[in-house]
């Protein structure tokens, strides 16, 4: 039985990023890390896989720029890694991810649960999340903050989610796909062995005609990306004793209207 | 041709932030000279429809039935996927809160159609949609542009969009609609819910009290023999201090990882990369330094207020109001003064 996680590599949290002049992100020497979100879905599938006697493979879709997550995801105990790269395939577009994650989620075969991070940072989205569930036609369950049991002999999975009103405990039939929040887990550090075995690993990559995947046409174009609007803003700054500055700072803020 | 724009409820009402998906939808309606068309699901559907044309659809389509309350993914989906086929319109827009991020998403893959996820701004040219949305864990904006064929699904930021306003004698056609799912066909069950009371949900809060690290420098002594010390002062310092001058606003209490990593207070209440992402009125950022990734998350907030004891802290580069000093003599003075100010 497998649990099967995707991640990627996005640029490193603090780094400042820069738009060039050709339309390209870059973010100067900082490196790339685990998309920050994939951390808790890499540890609940290293847990999860364990619980059940199976295995958790990792995929990674796109440009050779993955494999560094990959071997993050590996050296911290991820038993297998695949990345899925295709010149027709434009990991960006959520639709083509997803139909490309479901079927090599079929290919892997004998899975039990799929794990995604709650969204992926550089995309600043989680709809593959969904389109993945939809293409394999299994339920998703978002936003998981503790899986409570999963019984693959029963094929049921009872978990709670964390929504913006409360928690809510949701059982489902498998196979399943799931999003995990940050609550879930505390992930774990790579180890030192484990980084070591990850270094000499030799990923696999698939093409769509390895996975048997046709791709929709494509629905969305991002046209342009740039940096935010500069926040122009010159700091008043509100000096006094703390009483003095707080009858200033409210006088101010009744005249912005905010209150 | 149409434009829907799912109504998110609760409980058999409205969710406010709903009638922002209105005024974002009505601007791919006007665009395209469709009528824009709510769609309700759930307990109360045709009492929320008729609220929705009163505050701005032409006509609304709504579907009352045991397996579509409360909100679940399978049945909503397989009923939206179902009109959408049906319809065929340009848009189908949502606030992206979890639920409404999810439905449109899947509903999107169901009918091999587009979306643009998060939209702050919305336009249509050339029998186009562009939006803009922000990507890199808010440190970049992107612009995004439909095929212009098909249907696209656009889900928008809370706040980004203003509801259209209400008109108690508008009237238009509300139909009904059987559920696409019997309860058999659906593989999730709903177990429980236990909801969190009294808290402001912050990514609709119009005001936003923050706290950093530094939420620990509580004078208070702890009573002996406590465990962490230093989480015992934030907490008491969350409770005592944070929480009454977000009160006295009507608003929610937000913190920075730090302090959510310290064990301060829980995840629900983080902003920034891996948290959440506000856009308040009024953000008051007390003893938060201001890192790259907290800013991700606060940057749209219209006015911002800085408290810290360091006046070099970058928070102050992007506040319009800065006070230096320790938060534990201001703030208590603030929320005294705004007592004072507002009657309360």
């Amino acid at each position: 039985m497998q649990i099967v996680t995707f991640t990627r590599s996005t640029p490193d949290t603090a780094a400042a990023l820069t738009v060039g002049a050709d339309g390209k992100v870059s973010w100067g020497g900082a490196g790339t890390v685990v998309n920050p979100w994939d951390e808790y879905a890499l540890e609940e599938a290293i847990v999860q896989a364990k619980n059940i006697g199976g295995k958790a493979t990792v995929v990674a879709i796109g440009s050779e720029m993955h494999n560094e997550a990959l071997k993050t995801s590996l050296a911290m105990g991820i038993d297998e890694a695949v990345r899925v790269e295709d010149p027709t395939l434009d990991p960006n577009d959520g639709l083509a991810y997803g139909v490309a994650a479901a079927a090599a989620v079929q290919k892997i075969g004998d899975t039990a649960l799929v794990i995604f991070g709650k969204e992926a940072v550089d995309v600043g989205t989680d709809w593959h999340t969904a389109v993945t569930a939809r293409k394999l036609g299994w339920p998703l369950i978002t936003a998981v903050s503790k899986i409570i049991s999963l019984d693959t002999a029963a094929g049921t999975i009872k978990v709670e989610r964390a929504l913006e009103g409360g928690k809510q405990v949701v059982t489902s039939s498998l196979p399943a796909v799931i999003s995990v929040s940050k609550e879930i887990n505390e992930p774990r550090y790579p180890s030192f062995i484990g980084i070591r075995k990850a270094s000499k690993a030799v990923i696999p990559t698939w093409s769509l005609a390895d996975i048997g995947a046709t791709l929709p046409g494509k629905t969305t174009e991002t046209t342009a990306i740039r940096g935010l609007p500069v926040r122009n803003e010159q700091v008043e700054m509100i000096e006094g004793e703390p009483a003095e500055q707080a009858a200033k700072l409210v006088e101010k803020l009744f005249a912005e209207k905010v209150l | 041709m149409s434009v829907l724009v799912w109504i998110e409820t609760n409980d058999g009402a409205a969710k406010p932030t709903s009638w922002e998906a209105l005024g974002a939808g009505k601007i791919i309606a006007d665009g395209y000279g469709v009528p824009l068309t709510a769609v309700v699901f759930g307990k109360n559907a045709a009492a929320v429809a008729q609220q929705a044309i009163q505050n701005g659809a032409a006509s609304a389509i709504a579907a009352d039935d045991a397996t579509l309350e409360p909100y679940r993914l399978e049945p909503y989906a397989a009923l939206l996927t179902k009109l959408v086929q049906e319809h065929a319109p340009k848009a189908v827009i949502a606030v992206s809160t979890s639920a409404g991020r999810e439905l449109l998403a899947a509903s999107a893959a169901d009918t091999d159609s587009g979306l643009l996820a998060d939209a702050t701004e919305i336009s249509v040219t050339d029998g186009k949609v562009t939006v803009v949305r922000p990507v890199y864990a808010g440190k970049l904006v992107s612009d995004a542009v439909s095929s212009g064929a098909g249907t696209v699904f656009v889900t928008v930021r809370g706040r980004a969009f203003k509801p259209l306003g209400e008109n108690a004698g508008a009237t238009g056609e509300v139909k009904t609609v059987a559920p696409a799912l019997a309860e058999a066909d659906i593989k999730t069950k709903i177990e429980s819910f236990e909801a969190e009371t009294g808290t402001v949900n912050l990514t609709d809060a119009a005001i936003i009290v923050s706290a950093g690290r530094g939420i620990a420098n509580n004078p208070k002594e702890p009573p002996a023999g406590t465990d962490k010390p230093d989480v015992w002062k934030a907490q008491d310092g969350f409770a005592t201090m944070i929480q009454p001058l977000a009160d006295v606003l009507g608003g929610a209490v937000g913190a920075s990882r730090a302090a959510v990593d310290a064990g301060y207070i829980p995840y629900a209440h983080q902003v920034g990369q891996t948290g959440k992402t506000v856009a308040p009125d009024l953000y008051i950022a007390a003893a938060i330094s201001g890192a790259i990734q907290h800013q991700a998350g606060m940057r749209s907030s219209k006015v911002i207020v800085a408290i810290n004891k360091d006046p070099e802290a970058p928070i102050f580069k992007m506040a319009r109001y800065g006070l230096v000093g320790d938060i534990y003599k201001i703030i208590p003075a603030l929320t005294d003064e705004l007592k004072k100010r507002l009657g309360k």
